[in-house]
């Protein structure tokens, strides 16, 4: 990749940012052609965390390769167990039950929150602000530690399977979540008065990496990204699975298409994920929190779809089956794949401080990307 | 719109079209030939309005590939499933990438890992591999003694 740095024969020049930058969130590679200071044109190279997931899960039994999953958007993990499983149940025709279908729901909302206060701690940090990035770890250390009682685990958490959750909540759990909801709620006013009112911060968020409605659909752009360009995209509401249809909540969607409006539509799904965890946390119906299944799972011949919506936007599983104990073929549909593409029509014209301030609004994860 | 619905509009639009069944949505199979065409009158009939391209799968199925589109539609809400089936030897196929912009990076993530060529797309080279990869890692017939491990 080195000779590619030079000057092109209009005098632009080809500059790489990354894979090694603090701003890339991993090793994501762009290879920039600039004018002056003005991006002509972003290009991504992929593969420096490319594992072929997919290759590896056609040799996994349908209740190994979840597993594998939690390693792709390692900051929504559950959340890729869920759909993960969502998609197996669908094929064995599985019923959760309602115990577990909570559980889900409450972990998938504490998974979000977790991950959009590492995106805001982030971006902040991208655009020149340290002190955020502490801010929103603090809190999210809280998370990280209900979860681990749990589950077991702080990022990897193969907490869900097909059939229900892998064990129960720990009797700590409810108590833990109403400490920590009644101590966030006033953090979020504190993030905004630090970062959301910041005039500095605004300048450099809005007008910023405009996408459009149109551009947002043909690129395959989901969740906040797409949201904040007004494209009404939320799994949760357009097909709703588990207990989402029993809970009132908003999908947050914004107008402006720009870096300020992504920022802002991430804000407000805080918001609604505290409002879902308040809605179900005294509501966990007692029983079972899994189905009793077969050791050893078999997916009639066909083909199964599942999507759910990850802190980052749609998420889709498709397994192909021919009736043995794993996969003929799968694919995942990541969400940070598609939003990546509209990188170089959101980039193109701004300036390269502003590159960073666009990838931090796409909330990217690598691994996700690369698979 | 509901499958059935869809399935009379599809009818209508396209000569003979065929469909599977017992899918989950409904399911339309078209040959390479004529997808370019096809593509382009789905993304644009206004009933249809098939406008969000939201995965495209390539399949090997040893004697043949199978390029799978999930389609819908932002404002009527319906999804399409599009199957073409493609020759093993050359497996070739027009790009859509002009019709969803989106369909660029797939496209390139198909030809990387599957080896299926998409005529007329813009820059179709690896993705994920390095440039000097050989072979097309998610074939059946794949073999890595180096870098796969065998379960």
């Amino acid at each position: 990749m080195i000779e590619e740095i030079g000057t092109t024969e209009l005098g632009e020049l080809v500059v790489n940012l990354g894979p090694q930058h603090p701003s890339t969130h991993g090793v994501l590679h762009l290879v920039i052609t600039l004018s002056g200071e003005t991006i002509k044109k972003v290009e991504p190279h992929l593969g420096y965390i490319h594992r072929s997931i997919e290759k590896m899960c056609e040799s996994l039994s349908y209740r190994q390769f979840i597993y594998v999953t939690s390693r792709m958007d390692y900051l929504s993990s559950h959340i890729n167990n869920h759909g993960c499983a969502l998609c197996v149940e669908k094929g064995m025709q599985i019923e959760v039950p309602p115990r577990a279908k909570v559980i889900r729901v409450l972990m998938d909302e504490l998974t979000r929150l977790a991950s959009h206060q590492l995106w805001w701690g982030a971006m902040a940090m991208d655009v020149g602000a340290l002190t955020p990035f502490f801010h929103a770890f603090r809190e999210r250390e809280a998370i990280n530690d209900i979860m681990e009682k749990t589950c077991g685990a702080r990022l990897t958490m193969n907490y869900m399977c097909p059939g229900g959750v892998a064990f129960d909540l720990h009797p700590d759990f409810q108590r833990e979540v109403k400490a920590f909801l009644a101590f966030f709620h006033g953090k979020l006013d504190e993030y905004d008065e630090l970062v959301t009112d910041n005039v500095i911060f605004q300048g450099r968020m809005e007008g910023v990496g405009y996408l459009s409605r149109e551009d947002a659909i043909s690129y395959g752009c989901s969740g906040p990204t797409a949201r904040a360009s007004g494209v009404s995209c939320d799994i949760r509401k357009l097909s709703p699975y588990e207990v989402y249809d029993q809970v009132r909540f908003e999908e947050v969607t914004g107008t402006g298409g720009d870096c300020f409006a992504r920022y802002k539509v991430r804000m407000g799904e805080m918001r609604q994920s505290i409002s879902i965890i308040e809605q179900l946390i005294d509501n966990v119906p007692e029983g079972d929190f899994q189905a009793k299944t077969k050791a050893v799972l078999k997916l009639p011949k066909g083909e199964f779809y599942s999507k759910v919506e990850t802190a980052r936007g749609e998420f889709g599983v498709y397994i192909i089956s021919e009736g043995a104990t794993t996969p003929y073929r799968i694919k995942f549909r990541s969400p940070g794949f598609s939003n990546l593409s509209a990188l170089d029509h959101m980039a193109r014209g701004h300036k390269i401080g502003d590159l960073v301030a666009i990838m931090g609004t796409l909330d990217l994860v690598i691994p996700d990307i690369d698979r | 719109m509901n499958p059935q619905e869809l399935k009379q509009q599809l009818e209508a639009l396209l000569p003979s079209p065929t469909f599977e069944e017992g899918g989950e949505w409904t399911t339309l199979y078209t040959d390479p030939a004529t997808w370019a065409e096809t593509a382009r009158r789905l993304r644009t009939t206004k009933v249809l309005d098939l406008d969000y391209l939201f995965c495209v799968t390539a399949v090997d199925w040893k004697t043949h590939f199978t390029m799978v589109y999930h389609l819908s539609s932002t404002t009527h809400r319906h999804t399409l499933v599009v199957k073409i089936r493609l020759d093993h030897e050359h497996p070739e196929v027009a790009t859509v990438s002009d019709i969803w912009r989106t369909a660029e990076f797939h496209e390139r993530e198909a030809y990387d890992l599957m080896g299926v060529v998409f005529t007329g797309h813009p820059d179709l080279r690896r993705l994920f591999m390095t440039d000097d990869w050989k072979g097309w890692p998610l074939r059946k017939d794949y073999e890595d003694p180096v870098n796969m491990i065998k379960l």
